[in-house]
Parts: C-alpha cells; structure tokens; sequence
C-alpha cells in the first residue's frame, strides 16, 4: 500500500518538474512583471493599461476578428459534422483524412502558404488573371486574417460537434418523429439542444487560440492591423516592456478563464477533451 | 371476430442484399397483445420498424385502419413506439419527455397537465415531473418511455424489445404492469422479444418468426402444445424432439418402441418428428416404463430436476420433482397425449419457411 503510494509519487515526478518549469514558473513571471514596474515596485498599471485607446482598439478588434471566424466555423462545421455522422465508416474515414491532412504540417508553414497564395501576385491571382476575372485583393486586410483563421481551426470546432452528433442514440431521434415532430422540428427540439455541450467546446477551442494569435494576422494583416496577440508580442519582443506585455497578457486570461468556465459549465461529458 | 386493425400484405425487405423479411402476411386485430418472436436476425424488429415507419418495405403494403400507410413517414402514423434503451430525451425532465408529443401536435397547457399527471399514475410514478431521465432506474425510464408514447392516445403501441435492458426480477414486474396496462387502455400492443417465457406470459397470439419467415401463429397455449415444426418446439421451452415413424392412426413407433398417441390423418409407415416437453417424461421403475435407460446427468433447478437419460441410443431431456441419481436403471412413459406429432421438413429450406397454408 505504502509503496505503491511512493511508486505513484515517483512516476508523477517527471510530469510534476514539467508543470513547474514550463506552465506554473512562467505564470508565476508573467503575474510578477504584470502587477510590477520597472523598479520592483507594485503597481497596477500594466493592467490598466488596456484601457488606453490604441490597447483597447487591438483589443476589440481581436474579438471581433474571433468572434467573427468562431460563427464561420460553427456554420461550416456543423452541416459538415452532420454529413459525415450519417456516412458509413470506409467513406467517413476518407473524408476526416483529407480534413485532417493539413494538421499534420507545421501551423507556421500553413499560413505562410495562404500569404502566397492571396498575394497581388499569388497563384489566386494569376489564375482569376488566366480566367479573365477581377483579382482578390483582400490581402493585408480583416478579411484575410478571418480567412486565416477560419482554415487553421476549423478542426477544433469539427470534431467535438461531430463526436456529439455521434453519440445521440438514433432511437432518440426516431423517438421524436415517431411522436409527431416533423425532421426541421426534430432538430430544432432534439438534436441540437443534444449537441450543444459539443458547440460550446467547439466555441471555446476556437474563440481563445483566434483571441490571442498573433501569427495569423502578422503574416496574412501585414503591419498594419495589429490585433490584441501582436501588440502584447511587440511589447516583449521589441519595445521590451515585459512588464506592459505581461500586464496586457493577465487581462487576455481573465477572458480567456470566463471562457473556458463556460465552456466547462455545459460540456459536462468533455466532448471537446478528445482532442 | 375482432375488426382487423393492420395488415401487412406480400411486406419483403433486404438489407445490403440480404433478405431479412420474404413476403411476410400478418394481420392484427384490435386490441390484441400481438408478440414476434424469434431469434436474432429472424426479421422480427424490422417488421415492427416497418410499422412504425422506419424502414420503408421494398415490396407490401402496410394498411392501418383500412387506409394504406406504406409510404407515410412515422410522425403522421397513429401508433407509438417504446424504443429498446428507452431512447428517452436526456436534456429534459420527465413532464418535458411525456409532453412532447402533445406540444408538436398544439394541445392546451391545462390538458397536457393533465394528461402527465394521469400518465405518470398510470405507470406509477406521481410526482416525478421534474426529475431528469438520467436520475431514474432502468425499470422507471422504462415506465416513462411508455407513458411518453400512450399520452398520445394512439392505437396501436409498439414495444420494441423493451425489458431486454432490466434484471430479471424487474423484467417480470414489467410483465404484468404491461398487461395490467394493455387492459386499461384498451389498445393493441404489438411486442418485439427473443425471449420466449415473455412471449408465453403476456400475448394473446403469438408470431414464430426465423429467417424472415413466420413459422408459426396462435395462442401461447397452441405454440406450447402443439407446435407445428421443429423450429418452433426448440425454440419455445425445452423439447425432446425425435425421429418417429407414424405406424398408423394414434400409433407412433419411437426409438423403435411402440407409443399410443392421439394424433390422426398422416398416413401409414410415415417417418415425422415427434415432440415431448420434458415435464411430459415420466420416469419409472424400468419394469414400468415402455423403454428402459439409464441417467447420465442430474441437476438441480430449483423447482425441479434436470435429468438427462440415454434410452433408446436418445439422450432423453426430463424434468421431474423426483430425484433419480445419475447411474439409475429408469424406465420411460408417456401420456399418449403428450406426443406431439409434425410433418418433417422436406428439406432444410421448408424448415425456415414453415408449413405453407
């Protein structure tokens, strides 16, 4: 008994010393040179700081940006998560490969493609040239960084929606249409409130890492559309303020925490922890 | 007779190019405790799917009422089913569930109260209105299941297998909750089971189904007693059933032994297979008995003994409240009107098909 208690300990260590070095060390940093200025001193002016004009317009803009390319991905996810629910398994594995091709390559390198390809001069471009149609400018601009965003994470809101569309017990919905319910009335009443703890996950694993990118919209929004993520990279990587970065940071979390106990609070049965 | 209610007329139905159901004719009568049985893949849930409307038949006619309802899909048909696992709406509590089908159809807040209220002290669970599925046992969300079907007051209800889930105790409890409910609602039930003792208890006919084909229909008391193929006197309780040849009327020659029998009209010198239940067996002293033997296994079940006695180069199944341990010298007797008598199948074909009409 007494043993196997010190075994356990002993194995956890290796996950222990990697929870201390890389998640709780660095939060501990962050909180520290947020709540603290230049001499050490306590101060809450790094936080307050999203409050400035040129802080809180990133910000908006950032949830704006995400909230827009979270309900694109709920709408494409969905009737894509309903087709491939109601596939059977040599076709529906087909389709979640070729979905799930992409994943496999490097983030960085995916949207570096998308660049090439919306560029003035893109392939996009020269083919539209090649057909005779006006070029697509939306290069450098909200519409790209949504674009960006909507390819790289699609897939998170795709499989927690489809794992709870597969789980409903298809006598449920027989149920309902052997009562009375037409099928529009059917998923109206029965099978959407049935995989909402599904959307909400998806939502969330959405919404937050759109939140806080700042890839995506420094390579496909130029320099010139700065969103929350690459104001808070700036302050860290170029005007070297890590107590502004780190205090502007604690504020995204606060979000990003109201998020995730959302998130928690309806996906009781961890639809999205497949991932 | 009572007025027919269904007809299933010519229904045939292939999966993935198996033929599950093979011109399949039914009728049933109002209020009628209807049950198929059967074995898995015999076809019987695919015909109850069929009249609920969940499986389109690709051949038949399903008539209701007097009225073709072939084609029509499940929310516009006046029967209800009871799903096998309930099939209960997690998300909403118990007087949520009952009410569905009322609020689709736009009835009056009042007279869907009422209709819960009077649903739920129909299956004996008052007060559960606000209680959500997942909080009830197997047996309650079973009850619930039913109470959502009938607040819709349908004709016909269709039972899909739906004690398979529940312990043995709690399934036998069922079985006379559904018949107390088949009596006070004064509808058809039409029952799905592979469980032949469920079968027996409750139906007023019951259908024999395997491999698509119906083998055989009457009251369980006909299908006990008189089963009229060997499928269905396996299938139903246990049997001895043995090659015979029929000497002539009400004279069996069995394992080469004479036995006297009632039955008539299969001719002389005609090979058939016999049937005796193994309470019908009787064993005695070996001087008394018309064939003499030995038991080789004994168990006890509880209400009686299981023997098995090897008589006659026939491994004899019997059961008796006697008690003759395994090396007894026994001898066989047989009430003549115990021995069943059936035609034998031509060929391993007619045995599915059953004996044509």
């Amino acid at each position: 008994m007494k043993n196997n208690k010190i075994t356990g300990r002993l194995l956890s260590a290796p996950y222990l010393l990697w929870e201390t070095v890389f998640i709780l060390i660095p939060l501990g940093m962050v909180f520290y040179f947020g709540l603290t200025d230049r001499t050490g001193a306590f101060t809450l002016e790094n936080v307050l700081a999203m409050m400035s004009a040129e802080h809180a317009k990133a910000l908006w803009l950032s949830i704006g940006l995400s909230l827009a390319s979270t309900l694109i991905c709920f709408l494409l996810a969905y009737p894509l998560s309903m087709i491939l629910a109601h596939m059977n398994v040599n076709q529906h594995s087909f389709i979640v490969l070729i979905f799930i091709l992409p994943m496999w390559m490097n983030f960085l390198l995916r949207t570096l493609a998308w660049q090439t390809l919306l560029e003035k001069n893109g392939v996009i471009n020269h083919i539209l040239e090649f057909l005779h149609m006006p070029s697509l400018n939306i290069i450098n601009t909200p519409a790209a960084i949504i674009l960006g965003m909507v390819y790289n994470f699609l897939p998170f809101m795709v499989l927690p929606v489809y794992n709870s569309l597969v789980k409903i017990d298809p006598n449920v919905v027989n149920a309902a249409r052997d009562l009375g319910a037409n099928e529009l009335q059917t998923f109206i009443k029965i099978t959407f409130p049935l995989t909402l703890p599904g959307v909400i996950s998806g939502i969330t694993m959405v919404f937050v890492p759109a939140l806080t990118t700042f890839v995506i919209s420094k390579l496909l929004g130029g320099s010139k559309i700065l969103l929350i993520g690459n104001v808070i990279e700036e302050e860290f990587t170029q005007a070297g303020n890590w107590h502004l970065g780190s205090g502007l940071s604690i504020v995204l979390m606060i979000f990003i925490i109201f998020n995730m106990v959302i998130s928690a609070i309806f996906d009781k049965n961890g639809e999205g922890n497949m991932l | 007779m009572k007025k027919e209610l269904i007809n299933l007329i010519d229904i045939s139905k292939s999966f993935d190019g198996e033929l599950v159901l093979d011109e399949l004719n039914l009728n049933i009568h109002e209020n009628e405790f209807l049950t198929l049985l059967g074995p898995s893949g015999c076809g019987k849930t695919t015909t109850l799917r069929i009249m609920g409307g969940f499986v389109t038949p690709d051949k038949g006619r399903v008539i209701f009422d007097g009225q073709d309802i072939t084609s029509l899909p499940p929310n516009k048909r006046q029967l209800n089913t009871v799903f096998q696992k309930y099939a209960l709406f997690t998300h909403m509590d118990i007087a949520e569930n009952i009410a569905f089908g009322l609020k689709i159809k736009n009835k009056p807040k009042s007279y869907i109260d009422d209709k819960i209220k009077y649903a739920l002290k129909l299956v004996n669970l008052e007060g559960y209105e606000k209680r959500m599925p997942d909080s009830l046992s197997g047996g309650q969300q079973q009850r619930i299941a039913i109470a959502r079907a009938i607040v819709n007051e349908p004709k016909v209800l269709l039972l899909d297998e739906p004690l398979g889930a529940l312990d043995l105790k709690l399934r036998q409890d069922m079985q006379y909750e559904l018949i107390r409910l088949k009596n006070e609602l004064g509808i058809t039930f039409i029952y799905v089971t592979h469980d032949q003792e469920e079968a027996l208890t409750m139906s007023d006919t019951i259908v024999v189904m395997n491999q698509g084909y119906i083998q055989q229909i009457g009251t369980p008391e006909t299908i006990y007693n008189e089963p009229e193929n060997a499928f269905v006197a396996d299938f139903i309780g246990d049997s001895n059933i043995i090659d015979a040849v029929m000497l002539e009327d009400k004279l069996v020659s069995i394992l080469g032994t004479r036995f006297a029998c009632v039955d008539t009209g299969f001719g002389c010198n005609k090979p058939v297979d016999v049937v005796i239940r193994p309470e019908d067996v009787e064993l005695t002293s070996p001087e008394e008995g018309s064939l003499q033997g030995v038991v080789s296994h004994l168990i006890f079940k509880g209400v009686h003994y299981e023997m098995e006695v090897m008589a006659g180069g026939f491994e004899w199944l019997v059961h008796s409240t006697q008690m003759f341990p395994v090396g007894t010298q026994v001898g066989i007797r047989v009430n003549p009107f115990n021995i069943q008598i059936m035609n034998k199948p031509e060929s391993e074909d007619e045995e599915a098909t059953g004996i044509e009409e």
